[in-house]
């Protein structure tokens, strides 16, 4: 008995200690990105052009090339990526084919996200002459979501309970019927989550953008999706290695800036989850 | 009374196991039949090849005609969906969507475009009708079907069969999930459908076929042994077999 008891201590203090193992280091980076970027915080920060060579001012574009590259990798994949999945779950035959295409899936998902970049330069900036411009990086960044969007939705649609489709076709549906009213319904929350995982992934990324949309510096905003932008990631690269005397509170400015902006982005997806949620 | 449905040398293979053998008969219109029989022994297996609900199941070979009001349902012009329709399915568990009750009924109209908009409300109100959830639930459209009572429930996968105008419901062991006083009155809405439907019911429940069956059909590993008037089948049954099950000398 007492033996037990020892024994599930000891078991408890080792999960807890796991536990503490992982949220830890997400803590200190916080922390750290707060306590030094902190005080960099201001509406010129966040709303302004930089200047003096990127020492002063504010990194307004850069803010706004990674929300205009989230946004727009996001419509392209979603839509691609949930219908992909809608077809290889509900409607393809398990043959060689569908397996290929799976595996294909699982291995683009373990891509380096710089082989992605190379890949987006080659087809889109060149082969495809969309050149260096916000339509071939949010395609480059999109591509390399849709595995996750693929896989989310795969598994969202999965859980959707057999009997809804059954008593949907006893009902006379047609197979898209199903699906589109007995099925997607309650897959959306799911899907959702999945476009959610794919936000921060496609605003943190630096290695895709580098050769296909990402510009060192813009004295102007972009006005089409053929011109280039800055982006938050790639901003910071430069301040930190490019540029010498950058302040130390302007670096962590913009990662606290990137990290809050990745955080309003997965509120807003979150929330709209949740009505999808409460609908049902 | 005419046949509504008539099965003749149906067999039904799982991909190699034989779970349909030579089975035949003729369903009576508005009237009520009942299948009985050992658990296993393809009850639910007939009932899902009247409205081709086996066709979504890999691996299935069917062989024999199904003839619907003289139609053959397998013959290559048949829409399955049209049939699904003409033959509904109230299944063991209720089975409602997680969707309002309203929502509930309205599906079946909105996918076979039976409904303008404006003529929704009076077909939701007539189906309610039809199973007697109306005065319960008039109140209540609006809210999720999943937090209505079992019975509750049940009722409205079979209003939901009323408002795409089945003419045929099947019924595989609608009570098994309610409580016997729940059983009772689901007995007696069957008996008041009647008049409109043609049922077919499998059940567990020797009492219950007798009690609201017409016709009675007994099963045993694939093959309808005997098939019937119920009390007839109750009480001079032909085959030994059906008689050591009706009497409960069966396993
Ligand atoms: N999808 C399937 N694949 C393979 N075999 C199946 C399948 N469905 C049913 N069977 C088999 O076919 C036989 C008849 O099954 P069925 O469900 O029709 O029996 P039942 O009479 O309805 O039984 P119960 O009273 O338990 O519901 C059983 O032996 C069952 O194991
Ligand atoms: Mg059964």
């Amino acid at each position: 008995m007492t033996n037990e008891g020892a024994r599930q201590r000891i078991g408890f203090g080792l999960l807890l200690a796991a536990t503490l193992l992982v949220v830890l280091p997400v803590l200190a980076i916080i922390v750290l990105i707060v306590t030094k970027g902190w005080s960099a915080l201001s509406l010129e920060f966040l709303f302004t052009m930089p200047r003096d060579g990127m020492r002063a001012g504010g990194i307004f574009p850069a803010i706004l090339g990674t929300f205009v590259l989230v946004l727009a990798s996001i419509s392209f994949a979603l839509p691609i990526g949930v219908m992909a999945a809608v077809y290889l779950s509900e409607y393809a035959k398990d043959n060689l084919l569908t397996r290929i295409i799976n595996l294909a899936i699982i291995n683009l998902a373990g891509v380096s996200s710089v082989v992605f970049g190379l890949f987006g330069l080659s087809l889109f900036v060149v082969f495809l002459r969309f050149g260096v411009s916000i339509l071939s990086g949010a395609l480059t960044l999109g591509i390399m979501t849709l595995p996750v969007i693929i896989t989310t939705t795969r598994e969202a649609l999965r859980a959707v309970p057999k009997s809804y489709r059954e008593v949907s076709f006893s009902l006379g549906a047609s197979r898209w019927q199903t699906i589109r009213h007995s099925v997607l319904p309650f897959a959306t929350p799911g899907i959702l989550t999945g476009a959610i995982l794919s936000i921060g992934r496609v605003a943190g990324e630096t290695a895709p953008i580098l050769f296909t949309v990402a510009a060192f510096y813009l004295p102007k905003l972009p006005h089409s999706l053929g011109d280039q932008v800055m982006a938050l990631p790639y901003h910071l690269y430069i301040a930190t290695t490019q540029i010498p005397g950058v302040p130390e509170n302007y670096r962590y400015g913009t990662a606290l800036v990137l990290v809050g902006l990745v955080l309003i982005m997965n509120i807003a997806a979150t929330r709209i989850r949740s009505r999808f949620r409460r609908k049902r | 009374m005419s046949a509504k449905i008539k099965v003749e040398r149906l067999n039904l293979w799982y991909g190699a196991f034989h779970a349909l053998i030579d089975v035949g008969l003729s369903v009576r219109e508005k009237a009520i039949t009942s299948l009985i029989g050992p658990s296993g022994c393809g009850k639910s297996t007939l009932l899902r090849c009247l409205n081709r609900m086996n066709d979504l199941i890999d691996d299935v070979r069917i062989e024999g005609s199904v003839r619907i009001d003289g139609q053959d349902i397998y013959a290559g012009t048949s829409a399955p969906t049209a049939l699904r329709k003409k033959v509904g399915m109230v299944f063991q568990r209720p089975n409602p969507f997680p969707l309002s009750v309203y929502e509930n009924i309205a599906f079946g109209p909105k996918v076979h475009h039976l409904a303008k908009a404006d003529e929704m409300d009076d077909i939701v109100e007539d189906s309610l009708k039809a199973v007697h959830l109306w005065d319960e639930l008039k109140d209540r459209l609006d809210e999720n079907a999943l937090a209505l009572s079992l019975e509750q429930k049940q009722r409205l996968c079979i209003a939901r069969l009323a408002a795409v105008r089945s003419e045929v419901l099947l019924m595989d062991e609608p009570c098994s999930a309610l409580d016997p006083l729940a059983t009772l009155r689901i007995e007696e809405l069957m008996r008041y459908l009647r008049s409109d439907y043609t049922i077919l019911i499998v059940t567990h429940n020797m009492q219950q076929a007798a009690r609201v069956s017409d016709d009675t059909g007994f099963m045993l590993l694939g093959e309808l042994i005997e098939f019937g008037r119920t009390t007839d089948i109750f009480t001079r049954p032909q085959d030994k077999r059906t008689e050591d099950y009706i009497t409960g000398r069966f396993g």
